[in-house]
């Protein structure tokens, strides 16, 4: 991981918005060398672009590399070759402009929820008064007011992915990264999220690309979505969804969704991968 | 009286387990007195808590309890520290683990009962030696915990961490260090138990003070129920011990429910 060598972008970049893209990638490859000595193609020829303030979700079957794509996103997996750049700048490694959000929540037990969504403040050394205002507004937004000192074990599994997307917005960063971060919520639980999240995303104006294994997930979030296959993993469709905003749950069972869903689908089918 | 009741159906073991203990002293006390068994065989109970109350109120056992006391927790505490900061050492430099560990654990499988008399050689016969033979037996729990425990963070937060921009350092002190606490006091547990052995081995093979010195001498004298007095003392010592490091243990890794499975126990 190239840590060492990592791009430090400004806490607020105002350009940000000006910009025709936010992120470019060209050619993007990767190539993991297994224990045995074989070549893995994880990404191959990669390009897209997203626009500042654009939902963009990336969906495919497992191993077709969309972990992968985020993760080089976010500075942690380094890039085999290919460009990719976060305002106009190469990325070499982590960004303190960037948030992120795995499946799992992976909060630390013995902080409470206020403590663990300050978390990149106290990695990045922001100035702490502002940034905990921040924090406790985060927090009613995603309707966790009254929960800043319980521990995460004290929360349920849908409680604790709102941590970890507050702790993600804390430092104010211009893209969010999250890497099916509903995946081990029931179904129920799901469906909420998505709604919040899209409220989270309307108010807070953030660049987010999200990674999920489900098609009618990654159409109802998103403004585009990116759709990949295995062996190797590569782009094979990149859909514009123009179903209008604020979106409702019940726009999942019109005629225009199913077409999207239909569309998506074919592609995996195409390639006999089993739609997860 | 209903209230007690429900609570005996609940958990009856709270009558059970005294009820156990009740028997066994009376059947103990019964079987010395009805069979004739001499006292330098095995002692009555009671002659063993005449023993014991006479020893704490002529303040021979009390003054020897101290001496084992000091030499316990001065060596549990210079064998914990090493063996933690060696194990922060070799959770930060993995090198070091393959380097050096090796002998680490050959000097673990030497039974530290062949090496204490050295040790009383190099230390004497005083309270230092004592220090030393316990230190060297209560370290290596930490240090194997230590190490497990920094290796438990999940690669998950890691990654979380790195993504946030977190450097190897505050990613061992924001992260791998809390994580690893719950295995240090697995290893704190251990340790603290094989402590009060290091310390009467060591005053076996050669002391002037402590309850192992005075459980020798009063084996020399024949004095049974005295050694038995010795036992329990010795006994309530460790389960005090215990409790000790459990309460710290609790105040620390609060996160951890009391019922966490301890699955690092030696």
């Amino acid at each position: 991981m190239g840590t060492e060598a990592r791009t430090v972008l400004p806490a607020e970049a105002p350009a940000l918005s000006g910009l025709p893209a936010l992120i470019t990638a060209r050619a993007l490859n990767k190539v993991y060398r297994t224990q045995t000595g074989e070549d893995v193609v994880a990404l191959r020829d990669v390009g897209f672009e997203m626009r500042a303030g654009e939902f963009v979700t990336v969906v495919g079957p497992s191993g077709c590399g969309k972990s992968t794509l985020l993760k080089i996103l976010a500075g942690i997996l380094a890039r085999s070759s290919g460009s990719v750049t976060l305002a106009g700048r190469p990325i070499e490694g982590p960004s303190r402009d960037v948030g992120v959000v795995f499946q799992a929540p992976v909060l630390l037990p013995w902080r409470n929820v206020l403590q663990n969504v300050m978390l990149p403040i106290d990695i990045q050394k922001r100035p702490r008064a502002e940034a905990e205002a921040r924090a406790r507004a985060l927090l009613r937004l995603v309707g966790l007011s009254g929960f800043e000192t319980k521990y995460p074990g004290e929360l349920s599994g849908g409680m604790q992915q709102r941590v970890g997307i507050t702790r993600a917005l804390v430092h104010d960063p211009a893209l969010l990264l999250m890497d099916e971060p509903f995946g081990a919520l029931d179904a129920m639980t799901r469906e909420q999220m998505n709604l919040e999240l899209l409220r989270i995303w309307t108010e807070s104006r953030k660049t987010v690309m999200l990674v999920t294994h489900s098609i009618p997930e990654a159409i109802f979030l998103a403004d585009r979505v990116i759709v990949m296959s295995p062996r190797p993993g590569r782009i094979t469709d990149i859909l514009d969804v123009d179903l209008p905003r604020p979106r409702d749950l019940a726009m999942i069972n019109s005629a225009r969704f199913g077409e999207h869903v239909a569309r998506i689908r074919a592609h995996f089918q195409s390639l006999g991968a089993l739609d997860a | 009286m209903s209230r007690m009741r429900a609570l005996l159906r609940r958990r009856p073991e709270i009558l059970l387990s005294p009820l156990v203990f009740v028997l066994f002293v009376a059947g103990w006390e019964a079987a010395v007195r009805g069979f004739g068994i001499p006292a330098i065989v095995i002692p009555s109970p009671s002659a063993v808590l005449r023993a014991l109350v006479g020893g704490i109120l002529s303040g021979e056992l009390v003054e020897h309890f101290w001496v084992t006391s000091a030499e316990v927790i001065l060596g549990f505490t210079a064998g914990a520290s090493i063996g933690f900061v060696l194990g922060v050492l070799v959770g930060l430099f993995p090198l070091l683990e393959r380097t050096i560990y090796p002998y680490i654990v050959a000097f673990q499988t030497l039974p530290k009962v062949a090496i204490a008399p050295i040790i009383v050689i190099w230390f004497g016969y005083g309270i230092e030696s004592k220090i030393v033979i316990t230190a060297t037996i209560a370290f290596f729990p930490v240090l194997a915990n230590t190490i497990v425990g920094l290796r438990a963070v999940p690669r998950d937060q890691v990654e979380l961490m790195v993504a946030f921009t977190a450097s190897r350092w505050q990613i061992f002190r924001m992260a791998r260090l809390p994580q690893a606490l719950p295995y240090v006091f697995v290893g704190l547990d251990v340790a603290i138990v094989l402590a009060v052995i290091g310390a009467i081995v060591g005053e076996f093979v050669g002391s002037q003070a402590g309850l192992g010195y005075l459980i020798l001498q009063r084996n020399f004298h024949m004095d049974m129920a005295g050694v038995f007095a010795i036992l329990i003392i010795l006994s309530l010592m460790g389960i005090g011990l215990h409790l000790l490091v459990n309460a710290v243990q609790r105040r620390v890794v609060f996160w951890i429910g009391s019922t966490h499975d301890r699955v690092m126990g030696a």
